[in-house]
Formats: structure tokens, C-alpha cells, sequence
């Protein structure tokens, strides 16, 4: 499954995000597994909800982080391939 | 000095019962009898006190943890708690009620071993008349009541042939992730390592299976592959490194870095509740043995990777070259490398089939 603008992503079951105090920033908690999110990974996931495809949440962000809109599409793609590949988005 | 990192997860062992009986289990020989178990209250204590230490993850396991009237209970306490509740199980104990007050207590997912593709060969190993049917049964409903479901298929030379069969079943049970995993050999598999040890063909056989069946199913099912140590060029980063990610605590209460740690003569550990859990993590002395590179001799202490698998496993250079303090065999660079892999080939090549199943009367040989 190659990740493309139009795929809606959605977290898969077993996959909740949620702060965690002890190192200050949030977290991915998925299956035997722990990822650690940056404000833009953050920022990514949330916007994983089956509602948004991939274009549309690079075009928010773009707006969101006063940022060129090409660029941001190449990391959302990338980051949320990364994410495909490791079981924890669906598309 | 600053203290160690906070674990990232707890493998919980709540009980060393079960109903299965197969002979590459991960707990030590002297398994622990249900009078040794610690009670609903110990657990709850110690989940929260991990919780506060910064573990985002508990996983449940045993022995059979389905075992545990209180399992709910400290499910739902974990959960409470923002904690990430995992349960490791043979299944053949889960029914729809049981299933549905867990999943009720907030489990997040079911990882379900199998030991074959039919209920033939996995029960000629589990030991337990109708196993594989139970397990697929339960592996259904986990699936049905919205849970994230993985499959765990242990391989050997005796069950290798059903590989692509198992990736099927796995795939067609609706499985979220399979988790290929050569046998580990510590604990029964070690003791029964002559009946397991595939020999080299084989292994490759397998990867190449299982490499067409990851490019295959990429984006449906995740597949996690977990070669044997016997055969590679690089030792395994042990549990992420020995007391850097994860703890482990046996059903009577005490903390380990590992698994396998209790087997390292010399080493003290102790038990949840006599210390505050985050003492015993920071500064326990079996966690502060092998923490981080200084306790390293040569090869490691001179290598650019001793930072990266942290020298592989102490429990594995401890039985295969002797001292926990050597480089794990595993590793290319270390002395015993080449006769690890030339007993390997030796113990697949001798073709004993005989298991001793996992029970509480200790090994007779």
C-alpha cells in the first residue's frame, strides 16, 4: 500500500494517542509498541480520522504552521506511509 | 550521575499456570506454584507505582494470565491509569463473556500464539486436546469486538513447513499483525533446543517466505519477523538493552530486567513493594549490573555498535560462552560465534524429535 494525496488515513484499533507527563510530549500507544510524537507528527496524527485525506490535512497544516504547501504534503506523506507501514493507520 | 531513563513498559507475569504445555515457553524450569502468586492488591499497587514511574504500557502474561479471576480488575485499573493494556495468551480459556468484560475493562489488544496451521501438528506441541480450534474461536472474537488482534506464531524445525499455511490463517482470521518468532532459546526451549534448532536451509526457506509475504500484505497486516540468534551475524538489542526500556515482574513479585535474569548467578534482585519500584529500577543492583557499556570487556568495549545492541544477550553469553560478562555468541566479533552456529547445525541435523513438555515436575535430564 503506497500512500497517495487522496487516501483518507484513520488510526487502526488498538492505536490511542494520549500526554504523557513523565516526558512531556504525547505519545502513540499501539500494539506492543510505543511512538514517541513531535508537534508536527502530533499534529498528523490527530488529523488521522478517516475524514481528511492526505491533501487536505498537508493544506491545514500548511496554514496552521505558515508553511510552503508542497513541502508539508512530501513529510504528511511520508510520515503517515511510516505509520501505514507499521500497522498502525489504515487507508 | 543522572538517573536511568524511565522504563517504557511492564511485562506483567501474573501466574506461571497453564494449560498448555509446549516446550519452547520463555519461564524458567522451576516454574511457580499458585500458592507463590502475589494477590489482586500487590498488582494494583504496582501498577499504579509503574504507572508514576512512567511506564506507558503493561502487558499481561504468564504462565496463562486468563488464569487470574482479578485480570478484569487490573485491566481496568491500568486503564484508569491512561496505561496501555495488553494481553499475551494461549486463548483456549476465553470465552465471549470472559472476552467481553475484558475488552469492556479497556484492553486495548490480544496478541494469541498458535503453534501450527492444524489442529494436528499445534496441539502435538501445546499438549492441549483441541487448542488450535479454542484459539481460533477466540481469535474471532477478539477481531468481532473491535479489538486489535495479533497473532504469534512461534517456529521451529518441527512446524517450519506450515509457515506460509500459518501467514494464511493469520490473514484470514483478520489479524492486525503476525508476529513471526523463531524460537528463543531460554528456559524450556533451551532445555529442548535439540528437537527445535532448524537447520540453515530451512531458516532461509523462511525468510524468503516471509519476506514475499511482508511485501504482499504491506498496509493490511503487519508482519514482525524474529530470527534465531544461532544463525545471525548480530546480536538482538536484548529487551532494548538491559534495564534502558522495559522491566518484568515473575508472579511472586520480584523485578527483572528480563526473562531469563534470575539464570546469572550473582545477581540480586528484589521484590516489588520491599522498595519503592522506582528505587529498584534506578539504582537496583541487577538492574545497575549490565545498565549501559561500562560493565563491557572486548569485543564489545571497543565496538562502535556497543551502544546500539548494548553486547546482545547476557542470559545467551552466559549459557552459551559461560559468563554473562562475555559478548553475546551471536555476535560476529565474539570468540564462541562459530561454534554456536556449529552446534546448531549439529542439533538440526540429529533429527531428535522427543519433546519434554513444559510442566511443574522439574526436568529429569
Amino acid at each position: 500500500m503506497i500512500v497517495n494525496p487522496a487516501c483518507m488515513p484513520v488510526l487502526r484499533r488498538g492505536v490511542r494517542r494520549r500526554f504523557d507527563a513523565t516526558r512531556g510530549q504525547n505519545v502513540l500507544l499501539c500494539p506492543e509498541r510505543v511512538i514517541m510524537l513531535d508537534d508536527i507528527a502530533d499534529a498528523i496524527t490527530q488529523l488521522c480520522d478517516g475524514r481528511n485525506s492526505v491533501a487536505e490535512i498537508s493544506r491545514i497544516l500548511a496554514v496552521r504552521f505558515a508553511a510552503d504547501a508542497a513541502v508539508v504534503e512530501a513529510d504528511v506523506l511520508g510520515f503517515v506511509q511510516e505509520l501505514v507501514d507499521k500497522g498502525l493507520v489504515a487507508t | 550521575m543522572t538517573p536511568p531513563a524511565p522504563p517504557l513498559a511492564m511485562i506483567a507475569e501474573l501466574t506461571h499456570r497453564c494449560p498448555l504445555q509446549c516446550p519452547y515457553c520463555s519461564n524458567p524450569l522451576a516454574l511457580v506454584k499458585a500458592a507463590g502468586e502475589r494477590d489482586t492488591a500487590f498488582w494494583t499497587a504496582l501498577i499504579t507505582e509503574a504507572a508514576q514511574l512512567g511506564i506507558l504500557q503493561v502487558h499481561f502474561t504468564g504462565g496463562e494470565p486468563v488464569l487470574r479471576p482479578d485480570l478484569a480488575a487490573l485491566i481496568a485499573h491500568a486503564t484508569a491509569l491512561g496505561v496501555y493494556a495488553n494481553l499475551i495468551t494461549s486463548a483456549v480459556l476465553l470465552d465471549e463473556t470472559k472476552l467481553r468484560s475484558l475488552e469492556q475493562a479497556g484492553l486495548a489488544h490480544v496478541q494469541i500464539s498458535i503453534q501450527g496451521a492444524d489442529a494436528a501438528a499445534a496441539d502435538s506441541i501445546g499438549h492441549y486436546p483441541d487448542g488450535h480450534e479454542k484459539k481460533l474461536a477466540a481469535a474471532r472474537m477478539v477481531t468481532a469486538l473491535g479489538m486489535s488482534l495479533t497473532i504469534n506464531a512461534v517456529v521451529h524445525r518441527q512446524n517450519l513447513a506450515q509457515l506460509p499455511a500459518m501467514i494464511e490463517l493469520a490473514a484470514t482470521l483478520g489479524a492486525d499483525r503476525l508476529e513471526i518468532a523463531h524460537v528463543q532459546y531460554h528456559g524450556w526451549a533451551q532445555h529442548n533446543r535439540a528437537a527445535l534448532m532448524p537447520g540453515e536451509a530451512q531458516l532461509r526457506e523462511a525468510d524468503a517466505v516471509v519476506a514475499q509475504a511482508q511485501a504482499q500484505l504491506r498496509g493490511k497486516m503487519l508482519i514482525d519477523y524474529v530470527i534465531p540468534d544461532y544463525y545471525a551475524d548480530t546480536p538482538k538489542t536484548c529487551m532494548g538493552g538491559w534495564g534502558q526500556k522495559l522491566l518484568l515482574v515473575t508472579p511472586e513479585g520480584r523485578v527483572l530486567p528480563c526473562h531469563a535474569a534470575e539464570t546469572i548467578p550473582g545477581l540480586t534482585f528484589e521484590h516489588a513493594g520491599e522498595r519503592p519500584l522506582r528505587d529498584i529500577w534506578q539504582s537496583g543492583p541487577g538492574f545497575a549490573a549490565f545498565r549501559g557499556t561500562a560493565w563491557m570487556r572486548d569485543p564489545c568495549a571497543s565496538c562502535a555498535l556497543k551502544g546500539v545492541d548494548f553486547g546482545g544477550c547476557r542470559c545467551q553469553a552466559l549459557a552459551l560462552a559461560g559468563d554473562a560478562r562475555e559478548t553475546d555468541p551471536a555476535c560476529q566479533y565474539a570468540p564462541g560465534h562459530a561454534r554456536m552456529r556449529a552446534l546448531a547445525e549439529a542439533e538440526a541435523a540429529n533429527a531428535a524429535e522427543a519433546f519434554e513438555y513444559r510442566r511443574y515436575a522439574p526436568p529429569q535430564r
